[in-house]
């Protein structure tokens, strides 16, 4: 008792004591300015105006993509009235996120299909060409985990989500990228890339600006929810084991067909003509009975 | 040479005494181990057997395995493949393989392989077996009086005729027949076009230049009084399987045809999405040139010039279906397809 007592009666006289107002004040601000970094959304750019960014990308964009898209990406049309690059007004952040992000953009060479492969520029100037895109016109922002994640949502909903999004990708999707999205064939030497593994982000901001020759699917068309359900069907693939034995890339009747007609019918060809070509023989001469 | 392969009328070949050298017939016969090895020969009989053992084992495992292992919503899996079906294939294989295997082990070891030569005989039947079939037929004939009595031939006939109509009648009940239901489809003037699975309706301001909807008729998602949907089951498939349209925003300056862009609505275009050559749903659309790709066979179907074929084996032009704003803003239908959708037939009027 005399313990808790003299700790009461410590406490009582350091609450009134002048400074304690202050240090509660100063502890107060602490705790507001550290719950505030801890819990506030990260900002894009970090102590960089937009204004900055979309400066520091006008510089990047002046070097690597005016040849094509124009100094002030407008785009650039040939003689004949082909385009060698597309007006970047009104395409948005996501478009340079997903182009350069994947590194389809700059194009290694003119051509009829943009391939994926390592990107030439490191995120934070991806950001800066980004920012300075979405400065030519009004876009398309570059989506956020909570867009596609279904992280969020009970089970049931999950389950949901992935039925819906298979229904919307049998129905929207499987034309040009295969029903279990391995990718497929394009008028004019052009194909549809293999979706599989692919980033939900980058899948997310193809859906959202229509890369190359492929469709829009915008938010007026399949709503951000459907379009979450999409990815996490192409999710679900991923995890689904094959149920039919080896997939042989998804490819459907031509590769299994191909498989079959030469290495099934081929080993049993093979197994027939060693049969026949094999057979010991003795030196020995039988001993008639 | 030619003397060599004549025979005389027993099939045996002749003696070539003017033969410029001796025929020296076949190799002398050499044994396998197995015919000459006691022991050897044991070793093969059991290798048999087993075969045909381990085939009896690989067809029980394949019953263990259809009971063991779980299908549906928990499947087994081994090795990121499912566990059922890769166990019932590897057994069935393997208890056919070793019975093939054993099989043929028998006949390479144990079964005699003696090299024997055997001459083809005709097909033909003699020629008193020819005569005697011939008399007995034509007393056969003779006997029944069939061309002596034309009355009792005639009416067989007949019979056997008439046996016939009841067979052509009951094709009647293969169906109705289709009148005209292929050239229409439910579409009709003022009718909603709703997102295909989800069943929303389009608004003009919804849509972006470039983008593509796979799109369905409204009564599809419609409900009755009760809450029932309006259509159901088998009416439902053929009515999705006729209805289809995609539904593509372009540049209104991009439209070609008069026709294509009096059926438009400020550059939104509908067509069916059935191919017109043997009836793949198309929507492989490219948005930079708005041209249409078939999968199956390569039909390309240019969206701005009123569907026209451009490429490929489709026999007519996309049908575009006409389109309307209705006073809330969506896209409706301003009648039903003006053609038929899908692959030609023979009825139909050609073009």
């Amino acid at each position: 008792m005399r313990l808790l007592n003299r700790s009461a009666g410590r406490l009582s006289r350091h609450r009134r004591g002048p400074l304690a107002g202050f240090v509660v004040l100063l502890l107060g601000l602490l705790m507001t300015g550290t719950l505030y970094a801890a819990f506030a959304p990260a900002q894009a750019q970090q102590g960089e105006s937009d204004a900055d960014q979309a400066a520091k990308g006008r510089e990047l964009f002046l070097v690597g993509c005016a040849f094509c898209h124009g100094q002030n990406g407008e785009g650039v049309k040939t003689q004949n009235g082909n385009q060698i690059g597309p007006s970047l007004v009104g395409v948005g952040a996501a478009a340079v996120d997903f182009q350069v992000g994947t590194g389809r953009m700059p194009m290694a060479q003119p051509g009829a299909q943009a391939p994926r492969k390592k990107p030439v520029y490191t995120d934070e100037e991806i950001a800066q060409l980004a920012a300075y895109v979405a400065s030519l016109g009004p876009g398309p922002s570059i989506p956020t985990s909570e867009d596609y994640s279904i992280e969020g949502l009970s089970a049931s909903e999950r389950e949901e989500a992935i039925t819906r999004g298979g229904q919307i990708f049998l129905t929207n999707c499987t034309a040009c990228h295969n029903f279990e999205g391995s990718g497929g064939a394009m008028p004019r030497g052009g194909y549809a890339p293999k979706i599989r593994g692919v980033e939900p982000k980058y899948i997310y901001e193809a859906m959202l600006t229509g890369p190359q020759a492929m469709d829009n699917f915008s938010n007026g068309n399949l709503s951000p929810e459907e379009k979450r359900d999409v990815i996490a069907y192409l999710g679900s693939l991923e995890e689904a084991p094959g149920y039919g034995g080896f997939g042989l890339g998804g490819l459907g009747p031509v590769s299994e067909g191909l498989f079959a007609w030469l290495v099934g019918l081929g080993s049993l060809v093979g197994f027939a003509v060693w049969i026949a070509a094999h057979t010991t023989r003795s030196q020995k001469k039988k001993v008639e009975a | 040479m030619s003397d060599q392969n004549s025979h005389d009328h027993d099939h045996v070949p002749s003696t070539f005494e003017d033969e410029p050298v001796a025929n020296p017939g076949l190799p002398a016969h050499t044994w396998r181990p197995t015919d000459v090895d006691a022991k050897a020969e044991k070793r093969a009989e059991r290798q048999v057997a087993a075969m045909f053992g381990l085939s009896m084992v690989c067809a029980v495992l394949f019953l263990v395995s259809y009971f063991v292992f779980d299908v549906g919503d928990q499947w087994d899996t081994v090795g990121g493949l499912g566990a059922s079906n890769v166990a019932l294939g590897v057994f069935l294989g393997g208890a056919l393989l070793f019975i093939g295997i054993g099989v043929i082990q028998w006949a390479r070891k144990l079964m005699g392989d003696h090299e024997m030569v055997e001459y083809r005989h005709p097909a033909k039947s003699s020629d008193e077996d020819r005569e005697a079939t011939l008399a007995a037929l034509s007393a056969g004939l003779e006997e029944s009086g069939i061309g002596r009595r034309p009355l009792v031939r005639n009416s067989l006939l007949g019979a056997v005729g008439i046996l016939g109509l009841p067979a052509i009648v009951m094709l009647r009940d293969l169906g109705p027949l289709p009148g005209d239901k292929l050239e229409h489809t439910l579409w009709r003037k003022g009718m909603r076009i709703v997102r295909d699975v989800v069943g929303t309706p389009i608004k003009v301001s919804d849509l972006e230049i470039g983008d593509l909807v796979n799109a369905e008729p409204e009564i599809l998602f419609a409900t009755d009084a009760e809450g029932e949907p309006v259509l159901e089951g088998v009416e439902v498939q053929i009515a999705k399987s006729k209805c289809a349209v995609i539904v593509h925003r372009m540049e209104p300056d991009d439209i070609v045809s008069e026709q294509t862009l009096n059926w438009s609505v400020d550059g939104i275009v509908a067509y069916s999405k059935i191919c017109t050559h043997v009836g793949c749903p198309i929507s492989l659309n490219e948005r930079t040139t708005h041209h249409l790709l078939c999968p199956c066979h390569q039909s390309t179907f240019d969206l701005t010039d009123s569907g026209k074929v451009i490429f490929g084996p489709a026999g007519h032009a996309l049908p575009q279906l006409p389109m309307a704003v209705d006073d809330e803003g969506y896209l409706i239908a301003q009648s039903d397809f003006t053609e038929p959708v899908g692959p030609s037939y023979w009825e139909r009027d050609p073009q």
